[in-house]
């Protein structure tokens, strides 16, 4: 199918175009960003909402009670599910929609499982792009799941909103995370599994960790004050508290629109976004020139000779015809 | 790079334990595919819906039940209606080879018995793979 094609398919609204269009932009296949390109005047509308967390914290059953309920207010629903790929074999194992068979055949939900493939243990590299697409398609809201392994959580926070962070009551090491400053990133903490003991703990252990990181930043007061991260509590298997979460997701998104953070965020994810295409032209148009590699082969003799240096071949490099230029110092 | 193949194994029917199908996901996982695995009681409408939205390439089915013969016609239909005639279903389970061959000729792909190697189904998906006319690959 041509460009042309997929992107009529798509105004369509047809399934299949979407899921495909998912692929051609997760691949890198040729066209892709065109395909990004055309789709983009009509991104900037969906509310994007990142959901993280340890593994089995119930942040799929969570993101399944989420949908349910703004379906139900009349909204539709994407939701990105990432999970690891295998470093030693490159396969994965995606299960993420078993949580999520109650929305599974509602026309207003689309559920796409991706893996993280080369993205060094953070989130899919393609999930922005997904996330993209499926703004574009028309979709309320557009969630985020992914895997909290550090980086990733950075990755999402970047990505979305409002990021939620699911803890559960045996998430101990947490707080220790919290204090290294890993979890800033949060704008909801949810401990979920409340059903088990030890939720209240861990609660107030999450806000006392929080007050204890905001007690300076109030002694001078700004403009405008600071979102203090709630700490809810939910059994999403039940739904308890369910309701909780949507009201401090709207609340959160109240406090972004109305403090200017929301358009500031947006910009800033821009900004990234270019830089990163920038990054990536940059790297193709050197390395395409198979003159550049051959070139560098022939410094490789001076460089093991310490005659010369790894900084001075790359400046020699980038100054080359053809090269990026120097910067000037 | 190549990418890689993606499979949807589902188990659909009312029979209650996914044991062989989990084995032939983490195979499939274990052979570098990319396994979306949906888990039990799953219907065939289900199954098509997530086959379209995740892009598949392979569907794979588990099916004990005995109901292969309206199950596996069902599924291939609910693709063909979502324009997906391109992905290849297969899958495994109790059935006879004459009802095998049967499905064939609908447009079903190769079915396993009970007892295969999961070394068969890989190397299967893979050669189809690579025989097949590229779309996005
Ligand atoms: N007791 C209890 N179990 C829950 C709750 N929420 C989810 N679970 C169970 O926890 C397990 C994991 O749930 P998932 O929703 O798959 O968790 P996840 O965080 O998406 O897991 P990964 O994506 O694999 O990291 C499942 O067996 C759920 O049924 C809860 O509130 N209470
Ligand atoms: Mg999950």
């Amino acid at each position: 199918m041509t460009s042309a094609a997929l992107l009529a398919e798509f105004r369509a609204r047809r399934p299949a175009a979407l899921a495909r269009a998912i692929s051609i932009v997760e691949n890198r296949r040729p066209g892709f960003e065109a395909i990004l390109a055309a789709l983009y005047p009509s991104t900037g509308r969906a509310r994007r909402i990142g959901v993280t967390g340890p593994p089995g914290a119930g942040k799929s059953t969570l993101t399944a009670q989420l949908t349910s309920a703004w379906r139900a207010a009349g909204h539709t629903v994407g939701i990105v599910a990432v999970d690891p790929t295998s470093p030693y074999t490159g396969g994965a194992l995606l299960g993420d929609r078993i949580r999520m068979e109650a929305v599974a055949l509602d026309d207003g939900v689309y559920i796409r499982s991706l893996a993280t493939r080369g993205a060094g243990g953070g989130m899919s590299a393609a999930a922005a792009d997904a996330a993209d697409v499926l703004d574009a398609f028309g979709f309320d809201r557009v969630i985020i799941e992914t895997v909290g392994v550090g980086q990733s959580e950075l990755d999402v926070a970047q990505a979305t909103d409002s990021c939620l962070l699911v803890l559960v009551p045996e998430s101990g090491d947490a707080i220790q995370a919290l204090k290294a400053g890993l979890m800033e990133v949060a704008d909801l903490f949810v401990v979920n599994k409340a059903d088990r003991p030890g939720a209240d703990q861990i609660r107030r252990d999450i806000e006392f960790t929080l007050r204890l990181r905001a007690a300076p930043a109030a002694a001078v007061p700004r403009a405008p004050a600071p979102w203090t991260p709630p700490v809810l509590a939910t059994a999403a298997v039940t739904g308890t508290g369910i309701a909780d979460v949507l009201g401090a997701l709207d609340a959160h998104y109240a406090y972004l629109f109305e403090t200017g953070s929301l358009a500031e965020r947006r910009r800033a994810r821009l900004q990234a976004r270019v830089v990163d295409i920038v990054d990536r032209r940059m790297r193709e148009r050197m390395w395409e020139d198979a003159a550049a590699t051959t070139w560098l082969a022939g410094q490789l003799d001076a460089l093991a000779a310490r005659e010369t240096t790894p900084f001075a071949v790359a400046d020699a490099l980038l100054a080359r015809p053809g090269g990026l230029g120097r910067r000037t110092p | 790079m190549p990418r890689p193949i993606r499979v949807l194994v589902a188990k659909p029917g009312l029979d209650g334990h996914d044991r062989g199908a989990k084995v032939v996901a983490a195979a499939l996982r274990d052979a570098g595919m990319e396994v979306i695995y949906t888990g039990l009681h799953q219907t065939p409408e289900m199954i098509a819906t997530a086959a379209v939205q995740e892009d598949v390439d392979v569907v794979g089915l588990s099916i004990l039940s005995g109901a292969h013969m309206t199950l596996f016609p069902r599924v291939r239909e609910l693709l063909h209606v979502a324009g997906r005639d391109d992905i290849l279903l297969t899958g495994g389970g109790i059935i006879p080879q004459s009802d095998m061959e049967a499905l064939q000729r609908t447009g079903v792909g190769r079915l396993f018995g009970p007892g295969t190697s999961t070394g068969d189904l890989v190397r299967y998906i893979r050669e189809w793979f690579a025989e097949r006319q590229p779309q996005d690959a």
